[in-house]
């Protein structure tokens, strides 16, 4: 099997990932998407950690995962936050600043 | 020590402008003092430059460095030689007689202590105009001069006409000096320097266009300062002041500062034809206009001024004519400085006795009211016609004389020019002569049914006019006595003969005979008929002579209207372009940002949206090279 | 495990981990499409947690067994865990209508998506990445003790400020949703007094459905009437709309059941529709009560438990009050 098939699978994951954020309105959904796409490039980092026969894309994978969660922590918090206030997930909602 | 000639004046000037109330007692006798020393200092300076040899015959102070700044030198240094010491001694003279004078004719006036200090400002300014050793401190002066000759022509501001005369002459005096600060920085480009010293050594070394440039920026400042065609309007008008700063400017600083500076820059003019030419042009048309208007004016000191423009007209003739004139121009200079003022001060004593009425017709068999006031103007007249063997038959006869040695059909016109400005003077002096003093009383009560009493003015006022009726009548003799004026200026302006057609005892006689005519003529005039109390309407020319041959009425048109049409113009211009460019400009921008803000429409999802197409630019980008 | 490290030590890939990888991707790239397309947020979760179980197999089949285990511990074991415990606090089935409310958006997320993958994919297919080089050396101690070399040598630093910024976030979470009480709890009786005082509900809510035939929770009870009451359900499950009607046969039961009884008590009354207004399913009652008494009414002929409920309710309104 040719390696570069893990790439591709890496890109196709990471813009199934964009595409959610861009197109669900639930702040959850979104941030899941999000965490897909930091999944695909881990898995883009683990592969090339492979290729170049050493261990820097996998540490370069773990710190990802370190601030990945992290990420998820603070992001929920708001997100709770902004549902106790709005009562509502909807990252259209918070669009106040428009016009 | 010749700083201390400008200093003292400047000091009084200080004093009494500075010094508060408490000074107002003293004030007068301070300022003729402050003048007085520098009257002094000028006699010392005077024997002192006498006990050496003529070509020695020059001081120099350098007092500090004003501006020095890499090649840009600017120092405040004076420079004594025969042409200063001239001035100052004209300068210092019949300046302290003014301040005598005035302490008489300015008696009842609760502002005299300003009065004096504005007097010893003037002066100071004066002097330090022509000490200066550079240009640049030469202008320093030239603008005191400027600034004092506005705050003493505006003395009586309470009235309108007096401010607006002042305004005149100082916005007039402006256009003159655009013309100096012109020259002196093409002096400074051209030569690197403008100290007199480096100026006219690098004459040789300039080429002419530059050189006829500088003459005539020059020729400017001073027909500014002089009242020369074309900037001549300022100085009928200058008669709002009181009358002793009349004398002052037209005697012994303001309007002789032009002469002075055309004089001195002699050597730049010699070198650049064109410009004599131009300068002798402006003198002789200044020389005409201002008999004219000196004809046809009813106002003594406006018909005095005419006199003054005509006199300096000669004067800037004969500067004109290079070393032809030089010093010829510099002696009528003098001798118009005593006889001028002689008959400004006798025309405020006259107009001090009778209630600063100022129209002639108004006068009348005035010389058994004012004896001494008759006998001093009457000898200043003499001496202003050209009377022979009184001061101005010397003076203006070198000139004309001067003229004709120009050569060629030049010198015929220029004397033509010059002989019949003579009769027209002889003409319009004689007329001031007959309508003040002889004839009968024309005086009536004034408005507020005031009759006046015309009455001698006191000492105070007399002695000096004594005074200078002396130096009227004698200056002449003693100049021209061995050539003494001749040889005394010759070292610093150069002398030439020329060929003149004529002899000087033709050019005598000639000037004599036009003399003659011009009195005659006004005789007949005003002196067999009865002088109207109103005015005539006059032909044409007199009508236009009135009105200052129609030179405010040129102005009117040619500066300030144009000036309004322009102004006009460049306000609509400014409205309709640059405004509209502007707030074009800040609409076309509104405009934009108000689509550009539907950008920011606050859904993070549209954000998101251009941050994702922004990364597949980037990432297209990067291939895009890589396959390149 | 012996046999992971030499799959991972070999430079290239055996027919196995193909096999592996052919039968895992496909399901990995449809756990991310349900992500990204199932309506419910729960649902989304679970996909994505199946993805990262996929691809923490990916990592260890390519030697990452650390980061594998990690995948699997804290991505799906916690993470997804506390994705879980949110959606559940801000409200399990809040589904996301798919329908786009942006103009456009749909047509340049899909094209920026697309755009994106293809020029990606381009990208990778440009490299040159033909052959693995392999863990085996990387991996000769062990692929646990070859990280931990690299991280506490030369990613300390890095290491210790990820461990602040996990503290910090720690804290940062706990501040954020912290809600500081300002004012002192009310108390049971001060809560009563002030239903009183505005007049709203005071006794407690109807039950709701009697005459559910599954989870009543979801069915409206009847009014005396028969009329469905919306107080009777849940507040959450009235704003979802996840309300369910009730059938016109049990509509018709209850009026059947009524008139049995009414002709048990010999008492005979004129067929009321079921449509009448509350007003008139007053029982012999001489003026108009107020609606709350009619609920109460209601609630009393409905059935003798929620009588009681009622009734106890009642009872403690009125001690309040004293």
């Amino acid at each position: 099997m040719n390696p570069e098939n893990y790439l591709y699978l890496a890109a196709l994951l990471f813009t199934l990932g964009a595409c959610g954020v861009l197109l669900r309105r639930n702040a959850i959904v979104v941030f899941m998407c999000i965490e897909l796409m930091l999944n695909a490039a881990n898995l883009l980092l683990v592969t090339f950690s492979r290729m170049h026969g050493n261990l820097e894309g996998q540490i370069m994978a773990f710190f990802v995962m370190v601030v990945a969660a992290a990420e998820v922590v603070v992001g929920l918090a708001i997100i709770v936050m902004v549902y106790r206030s709005r009562h509502s997930a909807s990252v259209d909602d918070a669009s106040l600043m428009k016009l | 020590m010749i700083g201390l000639l400008v200093a003292a004046p400047l000091l009084g000037a200080a004093l009494l402008l500075l010094g508060g109330r408490r000074l107002d007692r003293v004030g007068h006798w301070l300022g003729l003092a402050a003048s007085a020393a520098s009257l002094v200092f000028a006699l010392v300076l005077f024997t002192d430059l006498l006990g050496k040899d003529g070509e020695e015959r020059s001081l120099h102070q350098h007092l500090f460095s004003w501006v020095p700044v890499a090649d840009f030198r600017a120092d405040v240094a004076f420079q004594l030689d025969q042409l200063s010491m001239t001035f100052v001694l004209l300068i210092t003279s019949v300046g302290t007689l003014i301040h005598l004078y005035s302490v008489g004719y300015m008696e009842h006036d609760e502002r005299r202590r300003r009065f004096f200090g504005y007097l010893n400002l003037f002066l100071a300014a004066m002097l330090l105009l022509v000490l200066a050793d550079n240009y640049l401190l030469l202008y320093v002066g030239w603008e005191g001069v400027g600034l004092a000759s506005y705050l003493l022509i505006g003395f009586w501001q309470h009235k309108p006409s007096a401010a607006t005369a002042a305004k005149k002459a100082f916005v007039v005096n402006r256009v003159g000096d655009v013309g100096l600060s012109l020259a002196i920085l093409l002096m400074f480009t051209t030569f690197g320097s403008f100290s007199f010293t480096h100026v006219f050594a690098g004459v040789d070394g300039a080429s002419e266009a530059t050189l006829t440039g500088i003459g005539l920026m020059l020729l400017l400042a001073a027909c500014g300062k002089s009242a020369q065609v074309p900037l001549q309007s300022w100085l009928g008008d200058a008669m709002e002041g009181p009358t002793p700063v009349s004398a002052l400017i037209h005697a012994a600083t303001m309007v002789t500062a032009g002469v002075y500076l055309v004089t001195r820059s002699g050597v730049v003019f010699d070198a650049a034809p064109d410009a004599q030419t131009v300068v002798i042009t402006v003198g002789a048309v200044t020389l005409l206009f201002g008999a004219i208007v000196g004809c046809a004016k009813d106002d003594i000191k406006k018909a005095l001024a005419g006199s003054t423009m005509s006199q300096i007209g000669y004067m800037m003739l004969a500067a004109g004519l290079g070393p032809l004139g030089y010093v010829f121009a510099i002696m009528h200079l003098v001798t118009h400085g005593f006889f001028k003022a002689g008959l400004f001060l006798g025309a405020g004593s006259v107009m001090h006795g009778m209630n600063d009425e100022v129209d002639m017709r108004r006068y009348g068999g005035l010389r058994k009211h004012m004896p001494i006031t008759f006998a001093t103007f009457g000898l200043a007249y003499l001496a202003i016609i050209g009377f022979p063997y009184l001061s101005g038959f010397f003076s203006k006869d070198e000139i004309i004389y001067a003229g004709f040695a120009k050569g060629g059909n030049e010198g015929w016109l220029l004397g033509g020019v010059m002989l019949l400005g003579a009769a027209l003077t002889a003409y319009y002096m004689t007329r001031i002569m007959l309508m003040t003093f002889f004839g009968e009383k024309r005086w009536q009560p004034d408005e507020a049914g005031h009759e006046p009493h015309p009455h001698e003015s006191p000492l105070v006022m007399t002695v000096p006019m004594l005074i200078l009726a002396v130096g009227s009548v004698a200056a002449g003799f003693v100049f021209d006595s061995g050539e003494r004026f001749v040889k005394w200026l010759e070292p610093v302006t150069g002398l030439a003969h020329g060929d003149s057609p004529v002899s000087h005892g033709e050019v005598s006689i000639a000037a004599t005979v036009v003399m003659l005519l011009g009195v005659g003529g006004a005789y007949l005039q005003y002196g067999r008929r009865e002088v109207p109390a109103v005015a005539p309407a006059g032909r044409l020319l007199t009508r236009a002579a009135r009105r200052d041959l129609l030179q405010d009425d040129f102005n009117h048109v040619a500066f300030v209207q144009t000036g309004n049409y322009l102004t006009r113009g460049l306000v609509y211009l400014d409205h309709k372009l640059v405004d509209g460019m502007v707030n074009g400009t800040a609409a076309a921008f509104g405009g934009l940002s108000g689509r550009l803000r539907r950008v920011q429409n606050g859904f993070a999802r549209s954000y998101a949206v251009s941050m994702f197409g922004g990364t597949a630019l980037l990432v297209a980008a990067t291939l895009l090279m890589r396959a390149v | 495990m012996s046999t992971l490290t030499t799959l991972a030590a070999e430079t290239s890939t055996s027919t196995g981990e193909a096999v592996q990888f052919w039968v895992l991707a496909p399901l990995a790239v449809v756990g991310a499409l349900c992500t990204v397309l199932l309506r419910r947020a729960v649902h989304s979760a679970l996909c994505l947690a199946g993805t990262m179980v996929i691809l923490a197999l990916f990592y260890l089949a390519n030697g990452a067994y650390f980061l594998g285990v990690v995948q699997i511990v804290v991505y799906t074991g916690a993470v997804m865990m506390l994705f879980l415990f949110v959606l559940m606090l801000v409200g399990v089935s809040a589904t996301d209508s798919l329908k786009e409310t942006l103009t456009g958006q749909r047509w340049l997320a899909a094209a920026c998506g697309l755009g994106l993958g293809i020029l990606l994919l381009s990208g990778i297919a440009q490299a040159s990445a033909g052959s693995f080089t392999g863990l085996a050396e990387a991996n000769a101690d062990g692929n646990v003790h070859g990280l931990a070399a690299l991280l506490f040598t030369r990613y300390v630093v890095a290491f210790e400020i990820t461990g602040i910024l996990l503290t910090i976030a720690a804290i940062g979470a706990t501040l954020l949703t912290h809600r500081q009480r300002i004012e002192r709890n009310k108390t049971q009786r001060e809560q009563a007094e002030e239903r009183v005082r505005k007049g709203t509900q005071v006794t407690p809510l109807p039950a709701p459905g009697v005459y559910a035939r599954h989870n009543a929770v979801d069915l409206p009870g009847l009014l005396p009437d028969g009329t469905p009451s919306e107080l009777t359900v849940n507040a959450t499950l009235r704003a979802r709309g996840q309300v369910r009607e009730v059938h016109a046969e049990a509509l018709a039961g209850v009026a059947a059941l009524e008139e049995h009884t009414a002709r048990y008590h010999g008492q005979r009354r004129p067929k009321r529709a079921v449509t009448a207004p509350r007003g008139a399913a007053v029982t012999g009652g001489a003026e108009e009560p107020p609606a709350t008494q009619t609920t109460q009414a209601a609630a009393g002929e409905d059935g003798a438990g929620s009588t009681g409920d009622a009734a106890a309710a009642s009872r403690d309104a009125e001690e309040a009050r004293k």
